[in-house]
């Protein structure tokens, strides 16, 4: 009897209030439970690792910091790691030391902008305003470093683009210091706010061996009690050079995925500082190793982004370009944990808790045709690009006749 | 005449509109600057309202269309009664009919309803969940909102709002008492989630249900489902002023209006929305008690 239960479709998306980016959450809800969710992707597809292949080792770079806009340059970071693991590269203190101060403010920016956001999807847009307005001085440091608020373009393979002068050092310690009265009162403003808490608290949550059932990774793992942070597991950068701690939390609830963020920050303005501390005692512009030929062969490089750990695979055939890049982004394995998260609330808490992932969709997309009844791929590559020239050959062909 | 000039021009339709659009600028400005913005010029609204009332009208398929377009009407005329109403109270007491009182308080849901209505009228599952919603939300707040307008009528021991009015005027306004102060909180509470703002914007909830009742709108009848909201952020508290606080003059009058709409954007900017379920829970609980609390001290003559 309860199968014919009247179930209508919640659509949360391919546009949505909620969401930066165009993904497809449709909810089964009965009244205001929700019982089902379907996640559907593939909106935004670019085909990133593909246009990796067609550039040389050192434009995919900059190609790979366009998949993400907000934690742009973790993609960089694992790419001239896995380039480096490939080619055997050892880059000195001060590459190391920028490209974790780097890391790190993204890290900043990316957190308050999520601190931001989640205010925003509980209908706090007090909260949502004020933090951005304190993201700000760090858009202006990141301007002043590396000349754009966004897409900084630092990374390269053997070294970093533009050098950070002694001189420039008490300006970002000073930053930081501003920083962090900020993060206190957004602390404060959010962690012990009661009707924050009664919107948070016990909200999709998701259990610790749920996350390990489906691999969540980043802030995600951590609220759940996962103790995982590949800056501490498998250091590089900078990140063994200096004293921080991993955050963890133990409910998985919303309210645990917020504290953990807001927490880290505390932990990313201590690394900053550590690594200022470490850049004044480096001679300056010792920045780039001149890297000329990539040997053949293959490497793996890791960044914990924003979001969790992100995974680059290159190989090389000893030529100028990868023959193959492949990708994995932290957002495809938090985003698949909607699916029991969700299905434990109402529409009302549907909304913080798909926004508690901090989904990156643009990271997240892959593209898959499948037979639904025997799960069988029935779309090769070839078959995709010729459904491409068709569609193009299609689409000119009628604007053509408007033209006439 | 007469009676044609206070409803369509003073002080109905036209005054209430036009209040309501300054208030809505004042909410919309307030609200920009404790966010860091700029905020809109004087004038949006207007070109809002303009704007609309030149835009296509789409009527879903598959509705009611006369229930669904008649909808916006229905609470707009409602509102413009109650303004006359209530305005008609606070500036000749004498002149207004036994029982204003109670026929304002049936008036002042019909809005509600007529969201109701046309939320599912539009056949679309988020306006139906929208109206669910409202109808949730009026079932929890009608209640501590009879109870904190009871307090008045034990006062003034009248149910005309000519009465209560001329009863405060002579012997001071009912909030310089114990009861008073309390039934104007769980009032100013109620109040919040009748014009569903923040922390009681649930029905329109913009991250989970867009807009709720109102997403199949367009054109002519979103700008009178936006001006009637407008009018409402005018009409319903210069009610509570009225049965609270009236002063002699229109301009006192309208002052203490804007310190009610000064506390209201307060309690909007200063919380996140609540689920619907806390939302009734904490009406049934919580606002109740303090507007029984205050019918019973009220009683006491406290």
């Amino acid at each position: 009897m309860t199968e014919h239960k009247k179930q209508t479709i919640i659509p949360i998306g391919p546009y949505h209030p909620l969401q930066e980016e165009p993904e497809f959450f449709k909810l089964y809800v009965e009244g205001e439970k929700v019982h089902k969710l379907d996640i559907e992707l593939g909106y935004n597809h670019r085909g990133i690792e593909k246009i990796s292949e067609s550039k040389h080792f050192d434009q995919v770079a900059f190609a790979v910091e366009r998949i993400c806009g907000i934690c742009s340059t973790s993609h960089p970071f694992a790419y001239v790691n896995a380039v480096e693991d490939l080619a055997g590269i050892g880059v000195n203190d001060r590459i190391k030391y920028i490209r974790s101060i780097i890391g790190e403010m993204e890290r900043l920016h990316s957190h308050l902008l999520w601190l931001g956001l989640a205010g925003h999807f509980i209908g706090y847009n007090t909260v949502w305003m004020w933090v951005w307005k304190y993201r700000e001085p760090l858009l202006d440091l990141f301007e002043f470093i590396t000349g754009n608020r966004q897409h900084y373009a630092m990374f390269k393979i053997g070294g970093v683009r533009l050098d950070i002068a002694n001189n420039d050092i008490p300006r970002i310690r000073k930053m930081c210091d501003d920083l962090i009265p900020a993060i206190d009162l957004f602390r404060g403003a959010v962690m012990d706010d009661p009707v924050i808490q009664s919107r948070a608290k016990g909200i999709g949550t998701l259990t610790k061996k749920e996350a390990i059932d489906y691999c969540a990774v980043g802030p995600i793992a951590r609220a759940s009690g996962i103790d995982i942070d590949i800056r501490r597991d498998n250091p590089y950068a900078a990140y063994g050079m200096v004293e921080w701690k991993v955050i963890t939390r133990h409910s998985g609830d919303v309210f645990d995925k917020i504290v953990v963020r807001i927490l880290e920050m505390y932990e990313s303005i201590k690394i900053i500082k550590g690594c200022l501390k470490g850049l004044e005692k480096e001679p300056e512009g010792n920045i780039d190793l001149k890297i000329k030929n990539i040997p053949a062969g293959e490497g793996i490089g890791r960044h914990e982004a924003p979001r969790g750990e992100v995974f680059h695979y290159v190989r090389s055939d000893g030529s100028n370009r990868p023959v193959r890049h492949k990708i994995r982004a932290p957002s495809f394995m938090n985003v698949a944990t909607n699916q029991i998260t969700t299905t434990r609330g109402t529409v009302s808490d549907a909304a913080i808790t798909l926004g508690a992932v901090d989904p990156c969709y643009c990271c997240t997309e892959r593209c898959v045709v499948i037979d639904k009844k025997t799960n069988k791929k029935i779309l090769s590559g070839k078959d995709l690009i010729r459904l491409c020239q068709e569609k193009t050959r299609e689409i000119s062909g009628k604007l053509n006749k408007k033209i006439e | 005449m007469t009676t044609l000039y206070n409803i369509l021009i003073f002080p109905g339709f036209l005054f209430a509109a036009l209040i309501g659009m300054l208030a809505s600028y004042i909410d919309r400005k307030v609200t920009a600057r404790i966010h860091w913005r700029k905020g809109p010029p004087l004038l949006q609204p207007v070109y809002d309202f303009v704007k609309l009332m030149g835009k296509e009208i789409i009527v879903p398929a598959e509705t009611s269309a006369l229930a669904f377009l008649s909808a916006p009407f229905f609470g707009l005329s409602a509102v413009t009664v109650v303004s006359v109403i209530v305005w008609k109270g606070l500036i000749q007491p004498q002149g207004s009919f036994v029982g204003d009182l109670i026929v304002v308080v049936y008036l002042l849901t019909i809005p509600s309803i007529a969201c109701i209505i046309g939320g599912f009228a539009s056949n679309n599952p988020l306006a139906s969940l929208g109206a669910s919603r409202e109808m949730k939300l009026i079932l929890s707040y009608e209640m501590p909102f009879l109870l904190s307008i009871l307090v008045p009528v034990i006062k003034s021991e009248s149910i005309r709002i000519g009465d209560i009015v001329s009863y405060q005027l002579v012997n001071g306004a009912v909030l310089h008492s114990y009861a008073g102060v309390l039934a104007f909180i769980s009032g100013v509470l109620c109040v919040q989630a009748k014009l569903s703002i923040a922390p009681f914007d649930i029905p329109e909830a913009e991250q989970e249900i867009i807009a709720g009742p109102a997403i199949e709108y367009s054109g002519l009848p979103l700008g009178i489902f936006k001006l009637t909201k407008w009018m409402m952020l005018f009409v319903v508290p210069s009610f509570l002023v009225a049965i609270f606080m009236p002063a002699v003059t229109v301009w006192g009058n309208l002052l203490r209006y804007a310190a009610i709409l000064v506390i209201i954007i307060l309690i909007k900017n200063t919380n996140p929305r609540v689920r619907i379920d806390q939302a009734v829970r904490f009406f049934w609980t919580w606002v109740s008690a303090i507007a029984l609390l205050a019918v019973i001290l009220a009683l006491v003559g406290l």
